[in-house]
């Protein structure tokens, strides 16, 4: 048999699927025992064990200074920022979308601006978002959404514009209004196709949160990072950035679930990842 | 499954080669240090540039690279993770980043002392006492840490009575002109900066704690030990610089002007920079300095300071977990465990002409 028509069995699967992950593992341990038989505290590549300690450190024992919990202060705050972030830019691309995608006039003032407004890097335009939003949480979210949304509402236009221009045609016939093919025929249409951006989003918003935070911060995960990074406590950084893969990873399965239970129609073809 | 085992660990083991490849004990005729831009560390790119560097490395048959790291923890970083011979740094960050993770680092140029260099700015307030309540902007366990930790001593507050924002120095400025920023610690240019704005009063600066912020050229004590003619060349260099660089003469004025254009501003920005920072422009001045009974008293304000912050490493159990030793022998801390050494001889050598 060709090897294109051979299927792995589910337990070769999740085998498989494994190996990339335990050879990561093994990679990085052979490497820091070498580095440790030189160099003992060698803090670059700390060991695994030395790095459970970290986590455990900042996840159950109370911060000196000031008592928290670390981890959970950091977790929590930092994802409050995303959460909010997020949630202005779908709203923002939900609004934007439909509009652009649905009415010329809308279309033709508003679609150009946007597309070039999505091509500035966000962070060389910082400075200016900390004299208009100051340094607190709100330039932050800002950041975020500035990051995130203009993607986002071109999307969501794309997905306006894709919908089969006879279903329109038919709508009108049937004597909808604007409002009405609005929320019966574009919404129903468009949501998947949100949570798809939001899921695409999410990747450049983690990015623009932890530099957020690595500019002007009392806690958060990427205030975390910075802050160890200043004397190379990677025993602290790697479970760190562990733990944000591992975040960002549920955040996706649990949206990719969400669209799958709310929007079981539009996932009737085979799902790719 | 196996196979990808076998393999995996080969792979390993070959991405661990380079990984594992640090500064060694051994003879070498290659060597490399690296600095970042601060107005007392501009010498050694041009150093580089100027071909001194060079001249003094033929004389004792080495190469000598001397590379300018844009980022300055990175640039310690990568001296700790064993990319180079040697780094420019403050003693502070020496001792927690180096030092504390078991790199044994041997002080071989004491350069200078932030003399005003570093300040702590008030938006709208005059007195140091005024801080008490406000948020401070600053880079979080930085020297502008330390400072701040120094100056509230002065007038009997703690960190506590106060909070305290990590902000990088790249966005300073733009910080302060924001309304919700009130107060900042920061290092020069940027001190200057901020200092010339209208409603700014600078309340404290390194001149109230001199000799305390150390900047000093960081070399790796095996490499040294093992290649002397390394750090004869390295001092052999710098003080034939810093005797050209401290006249007016026009070599001397060049110099700085080449330096100047290197940090972004011009002669009388850099010469103005030079005020406030006390250069050690002879070998025989670093090497008293570095003798003094002052510098021990300083390293444990630093390390009690680190410990406090916990930078010392999980497992510090105190202040005293890293030993450092002095020109006279006399070590603070460990005596077991002695990873950042005060050594003047090699200076003492340039001061004697004996390079």
């Amino acid at each position: 048999m060709r090897i294109i028509n051979r299927r792995p069995s589910r337990l070769l699967t999740l085998a498989l699927g494994l190996v990339p992950f335990i050879a990561t593992i093994l990679v990085y341990a052979v490497a820091s025992h070498y580095r440790r038989l030189e160099n003992p505290a060698d803090k670059l590549l700390p060991s695994l064990d030395s790095m459970g300690q970290a986590f455990w450190r900042m996840a159950a024992v109370p911060d000196r200074r000031s008592g928290d919990l670390l981890l959970w202060v950091d977790t929590f705050d930092s994802l409050w920022r995303l959460g909010t972030g997020m949630a202005v830019s779908t709203l923002l691309a939900l609004i934007l979308g439909i509009s652009i995608g649905f009415i010329p006039h809308i279309r033709s003032a508003l679609a150009p601006y946007i597309a070039t407004f999505s091509l500035i890097p966000p962070i060389t335009i910082l400075p200016i978002l900390f004299i208009t939003f100051g340094l607190g949480e709100v330039s932050k979210i800002a950041l975020i959404v500035i990051g995130t949304a203009p993607i986002m509402v071109r999307s969501t236009a794309q997905a306006v514009l894709d919908i089969p221009r006879e279903m329109i045609i038919k709508a009108e016939t049937l004597g909808a209004s604007v409002w009405q093919m609005v929320t019966r025929l574009v919404l129903p249409q468009v949501l998947p196709k949100l949570i798809t951006a939001l899921r695409l989003g999410l990747v450049p918003a983690w990015i623009f949160l932890i530099s957020a935070e690595a500019i002007a911060s009392t806690t958060g995960l990427g205030y975390r990072i910075f802050l160890v990074r200043r004397y190379l406590a990677m025993d602290v950084i790697l479970p760190y950035v562990v733990w944000i893969t591992l975040l960002a990873f549920l955040l996706d399965r649990l949206l990719l679930l969400l669209s799958r239970r709310a929007f079981r129609w539009n996932h009737l073809g085979s799902d790719a990842l | 499954m196996l196979k990808s085992f076998a393999r995996a660990s080969l792979l390993a083991a070959a991405l661990s080669l380079p990984l594992s490849f640090s500064a060694q004990a051994e003879e070498k005729t290659d060597f490399k240090v690296c600095w970042s831009i601060y107005v007392g560390w501009m010498p050694w790119g041009y150093l580089q540039d100027s071909g001194i560097m060079k001249k003094w490395a033929d004389k004792y048959d080495i190469n000598v690279e001397i590379v300018q790291i844009n980022d300055y923890v990175e640039s310690i970083n990568q001296y700790t993770a064993g990319a180079y011979d040697g780094c420019s740094m403050t003693n502070m960050d020496a001792l927690s980043i180096p030092a504390g993770g078991g790199v044994d680092t041997t002080a071989l140029i004491v350069g200078d002392y932030s003399n005003g260099n570093d300040g702590i700015i008030l938006k709208d307030k005059t007195g140091l006492a005024d801080i008490k309540g406000q948020t401070v902007n600053l880079v979080e366990l930085s020297v502008s840490h330390y400072l701040l930790a120094r100056a509230l001593d002065t007038v009997g507050l703690s960190e506590r009575d106060l909070t305290v924002v990590n902000t990088s120095d790249a966005d300073m400025i733009a910080a302060y002109a924001t309304p919700d920023v009130t107060s900042v610690v920061t290092w020069n240019p940027l001190l200057s900066e901020i200092e010339a704005q209208p409603n700014a009063t600078k309340v404290f600066d390194s001149s109230g704690i001199p000799g305390e912020i150390i900047d000093v050229m960081m070399v790796n004590t095996e490499t040294l030990a093992d290649n002397p003619d390394f750090g004869k060349a390295l001092v052999g260099a710098w003080y034939e610089l810093m005797g050209i660089m401290s006249t007016d003469s026009d070599e001397g004025i060049a110099a700085r002007t080449a330096m100047a254009e290197a940090s972004g501003t011009d002669l009388a920005g850099y010469d103005a920079q030079l005020a406030t920072t006390k250069m050690f422009f002879t070998p025989a001045d670093a090497v008293e300095f570095t003798k003094s009974a002052e510098l021990p008293s300083t390293m444990k304000f630093v390390a009690e300071f680190l410990f406090d912050k916990g930078i010392l490493g999980e497992g510090a159990p105190s202040p005293e977990f890293v030993g450092v030793a002095f020109a006279d022998g006399s070590v603070y801390g460990d005596q077991n465990n002695v990873k950042l050494r005060f050594d003047p001889s090699f200076m003492a050598m340039a001061a004697e002409g004996a390079l």
